[in-house]
């Protein structure tokens, strides 16, 4: 009686906390959870997604802007599962960028798109990637629901369809009129305030995407340490509420020691860089170099509620725009060296490479 | 405290040292080192879980910046010591200063880090007076404590003095960690030199040279500038090791003496 008692009880506890959570957010391990970054791969890689209540930061290149891919695809990706936004842009008319949003592809050409290896692909899959392909899906959910997915594939040359972000959870603000960043730290407040954990509202995950937040044009750009203690108490507040904070930096216009503590502070961070154009060197070295865009680096996973870091088997991918659409990251593959594949072999493995030696490994 | 499982970590900082019945700590300033690559929060909570367990009446204080209370209790849990329990004993002291920010006119920056140690200062005064030697004080980190003060390194240092000044005074040991990257740079970085300078134990943490692993998560370098009951005699001990970090565990080993289970 009494087992049949607490079986029961286990059983509800369990369907109770399953019924609970909504597809847009996915339970990690330590009490954490994850919404989806809006790139299926980026989720792969960061174990599940960006964690709820963590702060990403992702650092610029200042040749290209590849961080607006990342950021397109955070915010898309909330509006479909209609999520609450907040967007803060130095341009004057921060609403504009919203008409530039990737569209969620359509079930349909997405299981075109699975069905149709092409030949180059056939090739991809040799001793270099059976350990990618072995590894099943089982980050991202599958079922076709289009806005129930955890996680969409985006078009990158569909713009979104209107009607998701002409409402009333999203709000836009310009950074590069006000003197100070008192007004901005107001507005994320209000936003974050309305979702606290403490009413126990799990339903909804908030985003907020802050673009280019040290750049030149905003007037408190040279007051760093006011900029410090905006991030720090950003990341305060994001802690207590059901939010993912991304902000993305320029750190060659920081002070390095700032630009360091920044990258202290963030939970989860990335960086991105342009490739050059006519780099041979590079070319010979990497195959699938003309596909590529540019590389993602992950410096750090977050790490709430445990003290075990995250080690990537590797930290470099490569960013690469498949049939011009569609966002996807790879790891980094080298090319056979003729007469010496020897070489090849030996940096096949799981390997990450030194942070110290340069700012690619294989 | 127990004799089993003390662990190299351990061995370095001198807790194997239980002859006189004293948290051997007490009274020393130890300061924690780690960079972007590799963190070393690990330290921090291995000394709270034996801190905590060294003596019945033992306490500690812990000042955060950057995680909230919920972080450091699910990590010691696992760890096998509970954080919230001890603090309804009143021997864990959380004081959050996740929202703490200073008005940014200069002169109220000491204000700000002055009310900060009123509180650290408020809960001492509650503890008896012969558990005071048994008392930790935790800083997590002192770069965000720069940042609450608004970059004025002046500040933070007065702040650290006074909190130094503590462990003479209680016989309190002081612990505090601080990412020694963001100062590389610094033509003259003086807030660093002058914390390594007055720590009695400096502990680096440093990803390997040859990079990030899986099995090895980077390497430790305890420096113990020796202490002062060795009958005057200072010996500067240096211990290099490695570490792997698990959810409720550390390994510490040696270079290349990794056992593999």
């Amino acid at each position: 009686m009494a087992s049949s008692f607490t079986k029961t009880g286990s059983s509800f506890c369990r369907n109770s906390s399953k019924s609970s959570i909504n597809p847009h957010l996915k339970l990690g391990p330590n009490a954490t959870s994850f919404i989806s970054s809006g790139i299926p791969d980026l989720d792969k890689i960061l174990g599940g997604g960006f964690c709820v209540g963590s702060l990403v930061m992702i650092m610029e290149d200042a040749e290209a802007p590849h961080h607006m891919l990342l950021l397109r695809n955070f915010m898309s990706q909330g509006l479909v599962h209609k999520h609450p936004l907040f967007y803060a842009s130095p341009s004057k008319q921060p609403k504009l960028f919203l008409g530039t949003l990737p569209t969620p592809n359509s079930s349909s050409s997405k299981l075109d798109k699975s069905r149709d290896p092409t030949h180059e692909k056939d090739l991809r899959i040799a001793w270099q990637y059976k350990k990618y392909f072995e590894e099943p899906n089982l980050n991202i959910s599958t079922n076709n629901g289009g806005q129930h997915e955890y996680c969409n594939d985006f078009d990158l040359r569909k713009p979104l369809e209107r009607h998701f972000y002409s409402g009333t959870n999203v709000d836009c603000v310009s950074i590069q009129d006000s003197p100070n960043l008192d007004a901005l730290q107001d507005r994320c407040a209000r936003f974050l305030a309305q979702l606290s954990r403490s009413e126990g509202n799990s339903s909804s995950a908030g985003r907020i995407a802050i673009q280019s937040f040290c750049s030149p044009q905003c007037k408190y750009s040279d007051m760093e340490w006011h900029m410090l203690s905006f991030i720090k108490s950003l990341k305060g507040m994001t802690r207590s509420s059901n939010a993912v904070v991304v902000v993305t930096f320029p750190p060659s216009l920081l002070s390095p020691s700032c630009s360091k503590r920044l990258q202290h502070m963030a939970d989860t961070l990335l960086s991105v860089k342009a490739i050059p154009d006519e780099d041979k060197e590079l070319a010979k070295l990497l195959t699938g170099y003309q596909d590529m865009v540019g590389f993602l680096n992950v410096h750090k996973v977050a790490r709430l509620n445990t003290q075990v870091p995250v080690i990537l088997d590797a930290t470099t991918f490569s960013i690469k725009l498949e049939r011009r659409r569609f966002l996807v990251l790879e790891c980094l593959n080298q090319a056979p060296v003729d007469g010496s594949s020897g070489t090849s072999y030996g940096t096949s493995g799981g390997c990450s490479g030194s942070t110290k030696s340069g700012s690619l490994d294989f | 405290m127990e004799h089993t499982n003390l662990n190299l970590l351990d061995e370095a900082l001198g807790l194997h040292n239980i002859n006189n019945k004293l948290w051997p700590l007490c009274g020393r300033f130890i300061l924690v080192e780690d960079s972007v690559d590799t963190t070393a929060s690990f330290v921090l909570h291995h000394i709270i879980k034996r801190s905590l367990s060294s003596h019945p009446s033992s306490s500690v204080i812990f000042l955060s910046f950057s995680h909230p209370f919920s972080h450091y209790d699910r990590i010691l849990r696992k760890l096998g010591c509970n954080l919230a329990a001890q603090r309804d004993n009143s021997r864990f002291f959380f004081i959050d200063m996740l929202m703490l920010q200073c008005p940014d006119e200069g002169k109220n920056n000491h204000d700000g880090l002055a009310v900060i140690f009123e509180k650290v200062e408020r809960v001492i005064n509650t503890l008896h007076p012969d558990n005071k030697k048994f008392l930790t004080i935790m800083i997590d980190d002192i770069s965000l404590l720069e940042v609450v003060a608004n970059g004025s390194s002046n500040a933070v240092l007065d702040f650290l003095h006074y909190c130094h000044t503590l462990t003479s005074e209680f016989g309190c040991a002081l612990v505090a960690l601080d990412h020694k990257d963001i100062y590389s740079n610094d033509e003259r970085p003086a807030l660093i030199l002058e914390l390594e300078y007055l720590a009695d134990i400096l502990v680096n943490a440093e990803p390997l040279a040859t990079g990030l692993a899986k099995d090895v998560h980077g390497q430790l370098m305890v420096l113990d500038k020796g202490s002062q009951h060795e009958h005057g005699i200072s010996s500067h001990k240096i211990h290099n090791f490695h570490f792997k970090i698990k959810e409720n565990s550390i390994e510490y080993f040696y270079p290349g003496t990794i056992t593999m289970s």
